[in-house]
């Protein structure tokens, strides 16, 4: 009796999720027809960490991105553009999972992602493969451009830009005579340092590896290190979750020097983990200009979207989701269309103007690094910008 | 390979591997226990030790203190570390009960294989750890400077810190303490009993739940007393520290002989010191591989352990 019972309650169970997987289906393609313009009906992605480790730094860019297409959905009605939300958890081992989630969803036309280049070299060989157009507001690593990928567009300069100016900011800046330098082996950290090492030549004292973002927390051996090397500046290649860590151990042991990196360590999270009074002075270089800087409404509808100021790259996204929209606007609307779209915009947005190199880099012509500082908000702003030659 | 690496900065090495074999070594002390009168590995001893950090700090925050408060004096710096160390205890012994109530006693007393019991540790484990991650979204969160590391002791190029001298002592002591007492007490002779046979135990009127209990417990203030030498060391902690430093603890268990109390301190601060070796040997990033290896080559020769498994057989 209890068997049957239970049968029979399945078999309604089941008509009931057919019935309503069927009443959804009916509903998005009632909006289609709802969203009314011509070019709509289509999906931007977003693909990146949303959650993780280094999660804030997707976070930032997701929210960009959205607010973009949000404004756009204003002008064009309601919802003529959808968000997919694709979360890697920055991670190159999940990545390619969640990318061919992302390909099977014909609908998605352009990606904005993925922020950072260890699960760039993961995913995008599957975005290639499906011939989705994407645009990176961060991932910095120099090879990405060289990996062959028709669809790749970087929309910042790369470690090529970034590394040079930490070592001149170290050099001409700071006037550091003793240098270590240390980085986390992920794809972007250690092709970032390996830069800063090479044109720092013989400042550079020592140097050290540690352990993946997140994976280690007793930093003592590193601390030591370059506590004994008499270095005066430690430049570390990671992000800001193993940052902040060291920070505090080298404040905690009493080094006095100054702790330098790149684009990945520019979070408030450094200083969270690390107290405000260790990461003061902390410098962090960005291919990016200050988020202040960046022109029209954007900081201010940022802030009153997401409750949060405008974080690192999270106005580069905005812009690269436009291009995308732009693109779209006209008529760009196949996968194809919009990647030679790309190859010959020219757009000016709020963070920078954007035109791409056959390889999918950013025009020489155009790139910017700035070196940030943390002070006694327990944020990185404005240093100065690094000339770049 | 960067033998200058090591052998340059061979004495602050040692001293900051044995500090956190210190640590090791408290948190190994969970495993043990357990595993000497239950013969199972608690896979949520990570957990308890996870909400140890996450306890000490909660209540300083009640105090106002964070990451970015100025450091306390004297006096108050006292009083604050024993409040933290009595509520990190304090939790980390109920979780550690808790998970004894919950995931364990209702399989035992059903009997259940002992396949069943590693999947509900490992299962509360995550669950924990997972449940401390939404709450925090999974950001670090910095601990306040109770504890101002200075040296106190300078021998060569060798300074130790007020920090860690403390934290070694710390272990040292809770050792000793611990030691007499499951080899001087009344319970002590308990836990030992249920150990060499549980069934005999029980017919000498030994009450069996009563000493799994007791031997969670203990496992959890040892726990708790790690937890916040680990804030204080590290200087920040995150939902999955318990994960990361529970695999070293187990394997200092392990290494020293499992079930074994001093194996266990012997374990930890030899972990410790291989860590912090190899680190200055081959670079931060081999801090775990290379103690591994010497770990299984150690377990080649000792398969069970440097001192041998006994929880209840030595010295009875």
């Amino acid at each position: 009796m209890r068997q049957v019972l239970a049968r029979a309650i399945g078999g309604v169970a089941i008509i009931g999720l057919i019935a309503g997987a069927a009443a959804c289906n009916k509903d998005s393609g009632g909006s289609d027809n709802a969203a009314g313009g011509s070019n709509c009906g289509y999906k931007l992605a977003f693909f990146g960490a949303l959650t993780g480790s280094a999660a804030n730094l997707g976070v930032n860019i997701e929210q960009g991105f959205e607010l973009a297409v949000e404004q756009y959905n204003k002008q064009k009605g309601s919802d003529c553009i959808t968000v997919a939300k694709f979360d890697s958890q920055g991670a190159a081992e999940v990545a390619p999972g969640v990318a061919r989630s992302l390909v099977a969803d014909k609908k998605i036309i352009g990606i904005v992602g993925p922020p950072f280049s260890g699960e760039s070299e993961a995913a995008n060989p599957i975005f290639d493969e499906a011939g989705i157009p994407t645009i990176t507001p961060s991932a910095t690593r120099t090879s990405l451009s060289a990996s062959g990928w028709k669809v790749f567009h970087r929309a910042v300069a790369n470690d090529d830009a970034q590394g040079p100016a930490a070592a001149s900011y170290i050099k001409d800046v700071l006037k550091a005579q003793k240098v270590f330098v240390a980085d986390d082996q992920s794809a972007y950290g250690q092709g970032l340092a390996d830069v800063v090492k090479s044109k720092l030549g013989p400042l550079v004292v020592q140097s050290d590896k540690t352990e993946g973002d997140g994976k280690q927390t007793d930093f003592s051996a590193l601390v030591q290190k370059v506590q004994s090397s008499g270095a005066t500046a430690l430049f570390y290649g990671g992000y800001y979750t193993n940052a902040g860590v060291i920070r505090k151990q080298l404040t905690a042991a009493g080094w006095k020097g100054t702790l330098l990196g790149g684009d990945g360590m520019k979070d408030p999270g450094l200083s969270k983990a690390s107290g405000t009074q260790a990461a003061i002075g902390t410098v962090v270089t960005c291919p990016c200009s200050p988020p202040e800087a960046a022109g029209g409404t954007f900081v201010n509808d940022y802030k009153a979207k997401w409750n949060v100021a405008a974080g690192t790259y999270s106005d580069v996204a905005f812009d690269a989701a436009n291009i995308f929209l732009q693109g779209i606007d006209a008529g760009n609307t196949t996968t194809e269309k919009l990647n030679t779209y790309l190859s010959t915009v020219n757009y000016k947005g709020i963070a920078n103007t954007y035109k791409f190199t056959d390889k999918g880099e950013l025009d020489p012509s155009l790139i910017k690094v700035w070196a940030f500082k943390f002070d006694a908000s327990g944020d990185a702003v404005k240093d100065q910008e690094i000339k770049t030659s | 390979m960067n033998f200058s690496g090591l052998i340059d900065n061979f004495g602050p090495l040692t001293v900051a591997g044995l500090a956190q074999g210190a640590i090791i070594a408290l948190f190994a002390l969970g495993y043990t226990l357990v595993y000497g009168v239950l013969r199972l590995i608690n896979f949520a001893h990570s957990e308890v030790f996870l909400v140890g950090t996450y306890a000490c700090l909660i209540i300083w925050g009640w105090f106002g203190l964070d990451q970015n408060s100025a450091r306390p004096d004297f006096g108050a710096m006292l009083g604050y570390m024993a409040l933290g160390l009595v509520a990190a205890i304090v939790v980390s012994g109920t979780v550690a009960l808790g998970v004894e109530l919950v995931a364990y006693r209702p399989l035992r007393r059903r009997n259940a294989p002992p396949l069943a019991f590693l999947i509900t540790a490992i299962g509360a484990s995550l669950a924990i750890s997972e449940f401390v991650g939404v709450a925090t979204h999974r950001n670090q969160r910095g601990v306040p400077p109770i504890i101002q590391a200075r040296t106190v002791i300078t021998i060569g190029n060798t300074h130790i810190t007020n920090l860690q001298i403390l934290i070694i002592a710390l272990a040292l002591v809770m050792m000793f303490v611990l030691d007499r007492f499951i080899n001087g007490s009344r319970l002590g002779r308990g836990i030992r009993a249920v150990a060499q046979n549980p069934d005999s135990a029980a017919l000498m009127g030994v009450n069996k739940s009563r000493v799994i209990s007791l031997v969670f417990l203990l496992g959890g203030l040892m726990a708790g007393i790690a937890a916040v030498m680990y804030d204080l060391k590290i200087g920040v902690t995150k939902y999955d520290a318990g994960f990361l430093l529970g695999i070293d603890a187990f394997t200092a268990a392990v290494l020293g002989g499992i079930g074994n109390l001093r194996g266990a301190l012997l374990g930890g601060l030899l972990l410790g010191v291989l860590q912090s070796w190899a680190a200055g040997l081959f670079g931060s990033n081999w801090l775990h591989a290379a103690a591994f290896v010497l770990l299984v080559l150690i377990l080649m020769f000792r398969p069970s352990g440097l001192l041998g498994e006994s929880l209840g057989r030595a010295r009875a």
